[in-house]
């Protein structure tokens, strides 16, 4: 049983122009993300706010390893993930998903749904036979509210918040320990959000998951965290506890976050 | 009870196995769109009877494409002349050869070069376009500088040098355009690659743990198909063209071997004398095709439409 | 001023005919704003774009929109383009995409003033600094010299605006104007739509899918599913008394911060198919409690007066 099941200790992610012909060439440095250090508790949901241009989405990329971080270090049930190359990060994969924010553009549209669902278990788990795959796909699909028989369609084919379905199905299909949420929710209509959120609930209880949140929209994540942390131009500005970021608000940004939040009654 | 459960979820599970709804993937969609494009469908009915004619034609023919007719020897403005009684449809050329089957054998070679020159770019120029453009800084640079390099020798000079040396040959033929024609396709590839890379799903595969080629087998050719279809259909054309243009120079296949490009230069020479179908028909054969190509191409990309990419 | 009535909108598509606006009418006041509130496929963009005849050319409409005494779907492009910013103007929804990448601010302001107002380069220039600063931006020499890349996404959406108002237009219609944008820039754009309101008199359409912004600036709202309207009223009446199960379901669904929450309030099923859309009544297959005749797929859609200020579909009201 790990406590901390991700522990995220003084990154930065700079973004830096380099030319390879011309290396005399000044380098022009920007930096994304700056000394920011959270822990993640097995079993609940931090909850990422922020503006844009907050560095949500980097740390998230730095988190799976899409990013490479430029100082500090990511523990992952206390091994060190950050900086890996491809090889050593493999079977951490397993453990560490991503749903990703626009539900049409993150699924192949050559590919149909049963291919999307299955590739992360033809990834690591080779020697299942074509009849174990379908039918933990199939389960998967009923699971997340999808009808088992549209297995052989295409993405296109599907509206969506049926899209996230298939994303939602794809990254839980290996039951990973920890999923990173990057704005599921954002581009989807009204109606069709709370369903989503719904289901990620559902499914939080239902296979143990940990969330990592990120959203800039305060009403989702005070619904959906335990704990949120409040992020501006890379910087940390706030983390505590959901109830008290929202009724006690330490900073100023903060509660001119909250303020700005459009209400209707 | 619990047994009752565990049949109900099996039948239900062998039901949804009959009733699985047929998936409509990208593809059908371009078919679909294809077929509807008027020209590009007459111009692949074109295409394919040009390819019967080729294959078939042999059955009809009364005269092979090496045996010389003497009997027409030396008046051949008058008795060369396309006739079916004497067996020779298309008339004959200066030397008395069947032109009927002289074209089926121009239109063999020329339609082979062709193809096979446009498969060698496609394959060779996805795989090292894509592989490029994944991958990305240094790999990508150096693998790019050497297609600039090769791209900036003059082809043709390159191209009849190797002929004449190497003696004229088929296989020399294809080795040379082979050399050339899988820069541009590489090019094409690694642009569209560098587009594909950053599109979510390729994430995605990056953070389920897919390995790099397969990735790249996966995601990213799949994908550039559609650009890859529509210009190797326009590819096709520009070999053939080469090919003819090296022909019609006389460096390209040896007799009694024949191209289009060859028995149009024969037959741009003889046409003072009075011997226009030496010219006609193998020009006939030639344009048609070429223009199908085209079409074709237009068709092609108009059906994978990018929007639906 | 403007007044819509029994407007059709049909796309031919080689999939089939996709009916986005079906008999839809409304009336817009002077100094009055309504708000459009639908999600994708309600037909609330295709409706704002046959106001100004901006819709494809694979589009067919039918109905009147009467804008001083004219039916706007009847006048030519010379007539619509006199019209056009100078009298009704539209904010796209996405600015980065609606603004043109290879040309500096000044230049897309200007030509504004010169095609309506022929105005000379420099009295355009003149007016359109006057412009940015109206819509609050800090530098606006900087901002007019730039490129729209080089502005962040909430300036690119008041360079927007200023296009629009800088004919000082009767009519703005906005077309989601806040969804690029992050919640503190969403709040100053929406106080200036009010700023504008009250300097510029003009009447304002917003359309958008968001509830929360709408409460303080327009004083009517429009629901409306499927190209149908299901709800019409003023503001106040209808988000304090819903009557409509689809505007409860919009208002119900967005958790506020002030409650906590078991489970959200959802409203059931998936967007319809705008090339089958359901028999009879659109909303049948999402309402939540659907009448014997609503299911069997006979009753009709049509707006019924429930009070002063606050129309219904009737469908919804024999259901409840």
């Amino acid at each position: 049983m790990f406590d901390k099941l991700l522990s995220v200790q003084n990154i930065s992610v700079d973004y830096t122009s380099n030319s390879f012909l011309f290396p005399w060439e000044k380098n022009l440095t920007f930096r994304a993300v700056d000394n920011v250090s959270f822990d993640v508790l097995e079993g609940e949901t931090l909850g990422m706010v922020g503006e844009t241009g907050s560095g949500k989405s980097t740390i998230a990329k730095a988190i799976i390893n899409i990013l490479k971080i430029s100082s500090g270090e990511i523990f992952f049930q206390n091994n060190q993930i950050s900086n890996l190359n491809e090889k050593k990060i493999k079977k951490f994969r397993k453990e560490i998903q991503m749903i990703f924010q626009d539900p049409l553009a993150s699924l192949n549209p050559r590919m149909n749904v049963g291919e999307i669902i299955s590739e992360p278990l033809k990834t690591h788990n080779s020697k299942l036979s074509k009849n174990d795959i379908n039918l933990q796909v199939k389960e998967i699909m009923e699971n997340v509210g999808l009808l088992s028989n549209q297995i052989n369609r295409y993405p296109h084919e599907f509206s969506g918040g049926q899209c996230q379905r298939i994303g939602i199905a794809r990254s839980v299909i290996l039951k990973p320990k920890l999923i990173i949420c990057d704005e599921p929710v954002s581009s989807l209509d009204v109606s069709i959000q709370a369903q989503v959120i719904n289901l990620l609930k559902e499914l939080q209880k239902k296979y143990n998951l940990t969330y990592l949140f990120i959203t800039h929209d305060l009403n989702i994540a005070k619904h959906m965290s335990d704990n949120i942390m409040v992020l501006q131009f890379g910087k940390m500005v706030e983390i505590n506890k959901s109830n008290e970021v929202f009724n006690n608000p330490k900073e100023d940004y903060t509660k001119q976050l909250i303020s700005s939040i459009p209400r209707i009654k | 009870m619990i047994i009752l459960n565990k049949k109900f979820n099996e039948i239900e599970k062998n039901i949804s196995k009959i009733q699985e709804v047929k998936g409509r993937s990208l593809w059908h969609d371009a078919r679909v769109r294809f077929f509807k494009n008027k020209a590009a469908v007459v111009s692949l009915t074109t295409l394919f009877l040009v390819l019967l004619f080729s294959f078939l034609g042999p059955i009809f023919a009364k005269w092979s494409n090496e045996e010389i007719d003497w009997s027409v020897l030396g008046d051949i403005s008058t008795l060369g002349y396309p006739s079916i009684e004497t067996g020779h449809y298309f008339g004959t050329d200066e030397l008395g050869r069947d032109l009927f089957s002289r074209v089926i054998q121009g239109t063999k070679i020329s339609l082979m070069v062709g193809i096979v020159g446009a498969l060698i770019a496609v394959v060779v120029g996805t795989i090292y376009g894509a592989t490029a453009g994944y991958f990305g800084g240094r790999i990508d640079s150096i693998m790019m500088r050497i297609v600039d390099i090769l791209m900036s020798i003059p082809y043709m000079f390159v191209l009849i040098l190797l002929l004449v040396i190497f003696g004229r040959s088929i296989l020399m033929l294809f080795i040379g355009i082979g050399l050339v024609s899988w820069l541009d396709m590489a090019r094409i590839v690694r642009g569209q690659t560098l587009s594909i890379k950053k599109k979510e799903y390729v994430e995605a595969a990056i953070t389920i743990g897919v390995s790099h080629f397969t990735i790249i087998r996966r995601h990213i050719i799949p994908n550039l198909l559609g650009v890859v279809a529509v210009y190797a259909t326009l590819l096709v054309p520009g070999m053939i063209l080469t090919e003819s243009f090296i022909s019609f120079l006389g460096l390209g296949v040896q007799e009694p071997n024949t191209s289009w490009g060859a028995l149009i230069s024969e037959g741009a020479g003889t046409m003072r004398y009075g011997t226009l179908w030496q010219l006609l028909f193998p020009l006939f054969f030639f344009v048609i095709s070429l223009f199908s190509f085209f079409f074709i191409g237009d068709g092609l990309r108009d059906a994978l439409d990018p929007k639906d990419r | 001023m403007l007044s819509v009535k029994n407007l059709f909108v049909k796309f031919k598509t080689p999939e089939g005919v996709v009916r986005a606006v079906n008999n839809i009418s409304f009336d817009l006041l002077k100094n009055q704003s309504l708000a459009i509130v639908g999600e994708s496929g309600s037909g609330k963009t295709q409706l704002a774009f046959s106001i100004l005849g901006l819709l494809d050319k694979n589009a067919e409409s039918q109905g009147q929109i009467n804008y001083q005494d004219k039916n706007l779907l009847n006048l030519d492009e010379r007539s619509l383009n006199k019209i056009r910013t100078k009298k009704i103007s539209i904010i796209f929804q996405d600015p980065m995409t609606s603004l043109n990448p290879y040309m500096k601010i000044k230049k897309q302001i200007n030509e504004i003033l010169i095609y309506h107002n022929s105005f000379t380069n420099e009295q355009a220039t003149k007016e359109s600094l006057r412009i940015l600063d109206a819509v609050k931006i800090h530098d606006s020499r900087k901002t007019i010299d730039s490129y729209p890349h080089e502005l962040s996404g909430g300036m690119r959406q008041r360079v927007m605006i200023a296009m629009s108002i800088i004919c000082k237009p009767e009519i703005i219609i906005a077309d989601e104007p806040t969804t690029s944008l992050d919640v503190t820039i969403q709040s100053q754009i929406m106080d200036l739509f009010n700023d504008i309101k009250k300097e510029f008199n003009s009447s304002i359409i917003l359309i958008t899918h968001n509830m929360g912004i709408i409460k303080n600036v327009c004083d009517n709202i429009m629901v409306m599913y499927g190209g149908k309207t299901m709800e019409l009223g003023k503001t106040n009446e209808v988000f304090s008394n819903p009557l409509h199960p689809y505007t409860k379901g919009l208002l119900e669904t967005v958790p506020s911060i002030d409650q906590e929450y078991k489970k959200l309030k959802t409203i059931k099923g998936n967007p319809i198919n705008m090339i089958s859309p359901p028999s009879g009544c659109i909303f049948r297959t999402r309402c939540p409690d659907p009448s014997h005749e609503c299911l069997e797929g006979t009753s009709t859609n049509a707006l019924i007066k429930i009070k002063a200020d606050h129309w219904v579909d009737q469908c919804c009201v024999n259901c409840h």
